[in-house]
């Protein structure tokens, strides 16, 4: 009776453990693969139903990103938008932050600040493209800021949002372990804030690829948003989805990065990604 | 430099030498509409360790945070030393009860230099400080660990740890060991007992702990209930260290204690509502 229950036991674990480590991760990818799979075929269906000059299909949208990324001009276009949100959005970050700090920190500029903040937020940066071009011409520029307008606002609010979640206690106790104003903030506030800054970066990431679409349709002559813009004068749908599908794969790709990252480097911090 | 490092040196050593005394005198804090204790004389001499027992809600922690500056009074006024308390001061040091006061972003050896560093301490000399500490607190061997990475109880000496090396004069401790478990909190209570004894600085401890009121004062003060709490009797404990628990002494003081606070927590429930005369019927 002992003997059969210690064997039971023994071999419970054996039976559960797949034998490689191939079957664990196939196990865990299996979801996915499967739902990617339908969504292709839901795609390929509804393609064939409405006809080459409404809709592409799969194998079409890939033949045309082979096309393309023969000739270089879907790199190019890559590059183009990549570029763009990076700079936009890095300083949207690097501007947002300290500005959420000191807002959240420092009554009198979160009472300069705030009428702008709760007015601009409201503004798409869709409504400021013609002015932008305006004001800065057609160049980089223009892409950039509309970039960084559509960025800095989330971080900072959620950064405001991270400084007002510190526990009282922690900055009770730096104070009374002897830091100043200023120590407070980059030795307490700063590190205590980077998982709502983190935060705030991602959401901000995903903004700027709302964002760039309609900054380059409308003052650009390369990136996506104005491939799929100028698709549209070749009469190219094929084309148009590409765009739509190397748009959704280059944000999955930024933000996995940004959590790939941050989880590496910002891990005691207590980002959790 | 080299006169640099004696300087800070020296200054240390005179940080150590004893505590500060504190008086309140007619103390009144309040918020809004809300007068939390009020009327409060009371005088701690120099090296002596106060605890500052009452049933929950009657102001003791309120009272502390007045005397570490985080708080200001409405009336009256707090001494520490030969300056009035008009903010949060180094030479007033903090136990906080929750471990969310520790800097969950540095290791426990970062954590403990945090004061010295502040105010500048060479980084060698800031070694030397973090090793002698950790190592009052027994926790040389976690020097490298995350706090989140400790038990309750380790957490609550890396904060002792961490504010005795800021060499304070004086050191609040807010119910330290109050969300720890009975065991821990038993061995907590020696530790201090034994660092104190080091280490004299001025203690005021606030608890609702009869028995670790007990253990570890020199003087127990009782507050009545808020709002308005005022302090009601005061108890000189003339036992010697280390204290048992035990002894005919100890358990002659608990009783009366009890009495005495009795009073006080049935008065704060019937303050928040209980009915307390149903009940016990």
């Amino acid at each position: 009776m002992t003997d059969m229950a210690r064997s039971t036991v023994s071999l419970a674990p054996s039976r559960t453990r797949p034998r490689g480590g191939g079957h664990v991760i196939l196990r865990a990818a299996a979801p996915t693969v499967l739902t990617v799979l339908l969504g292709l075929g839901v795609w390929e269906l509804v393609a064939w139903w409405y006809g080459p000059a409404l809709a592409a299909t799969p194998a079409q949208t890939l033949r045309a990103g082979v096309d393309l990324a023969r000739d270089g001009t879907l790199g190019d276009a890559v590059l183009a938008s990549v570029r763009r949100i990076l700079l936009g959005w890095g300083l949207g970050v690097v501007v947002g932050a300290p500005i959420g700090i000191l807002m959240a920190r420092v009554a009198t500029i979160r009472r300069l600040l705030d009428p702008y903040i709760e007015f601009f937020r409201f503004v798409p940066p869709i409504a400021f493209v013609t002015l932008t071009i305006v004001w800065f011409g057609i160049g980089e520029t223009s892409k950039i800021v509309l970039i960084f307008y559509t960025s800095v606002f989330i971080v900072t609010i959620n950064t405001i949002a991270g400084v007002l979640a510190i526990d009282e206690s922690k900055l009770r106790a730096a104070v009374s372990l002897g830091a100043n104003r200023w120590q407070v903030l980059h030795a307490v506030v700063l590190p205590a804030t980077v998982p709502h800054i983190v935060t705030g970066a991602r959401l901000a990431m995903g903004n700027s690829f709302l964002t760039i679409v309609s900054a380059e349709i409308v003052a650009a002559d390369n990136g996506i948003g104005a491939l799929i813009w100028q698709s549209r004068n070749y009469g190219r749908v094929d084309w148009i989805f590409l765009g739509i599908i190397v748009l959704g794969v280059l944000g999955f790709t930024c933000d996995r990065l940004i959590r790939i990252v941050a989880g590496r480097l910002l891990r005691r911090y207590g980002v959790k990604v | 430099m080299v006169s640099d490092l004696n300087n800070v040196v020296r200054a240390d050593d005179a940080a150590r030498s004893g505590g500060l005394r504190i008086v309140f005198r007619d103390l009144g804090i309040g918020f809004g509409g809300y007068q939390a204790v009020s009327g409060i004389n009371l005088e701690i001499e120099d090296s002596e360790f106060v605890c500052l027992l009452g049933p929950s809600g009657c102001g003791k922690s309120t009272l502390l945070m007045a005397l570490a500056g985080f708080v200001a009074p409405n009336r009256g006024s707090i001494r520490l030393g030969d300056s009035e308390v008009t903010g949060p001061n180094p030479e007033c040091g903090v136990v906080f009860q929750g471990t969310e006061a520790l800097f969950d972003w540095l290791t426990v050896r970062r954590n403990v230099a945090f004061g010295p560093r502040m105010r500048g301490v060479p980084r060698a000399r800031q070694r030397e400080i973090v090793d002698e500490f950790l190592g009052l607190v027994g926790l040389r061997h976690t020097a490298d660990h995350f706090p989140n990475q400790l038990s309750g109880g380790m957490r609550q000496r890396v904060q002792l740890a961490r504010v005795l090396a800021n060499q304070p004069r004086v050191v609040l401790m807010d119910e330290p060991f109050g969300a720890l478990d009975a065991q821990t909190r038993e061995v907590m209570q020696g530790e201090l007992d034994r660092i104190w004894q080091t280490h004299r600085s001025t203690v005021v401890f606030v608890t609702h702990d009869i028995d670790e009121a007990i253990l570890l004062a020199d003087r127990v003060v009782v507050m009545s209930a808020g709002p308005e709490a005022r302090i009601k009797s005061s108890y000189r404990v003339e036992l010697p260290r280390p204290r048992q628990e035990d002894s005919a002494a100890f358990t002659d003081l608990r009783r009366r204690l009890r009495q005495d606070i009795g009073d006080e927590v049935r008065a704060s429930l019937r303050v928040q509502g209980a009915d307390i005369e149903g009940a016990a019927a």
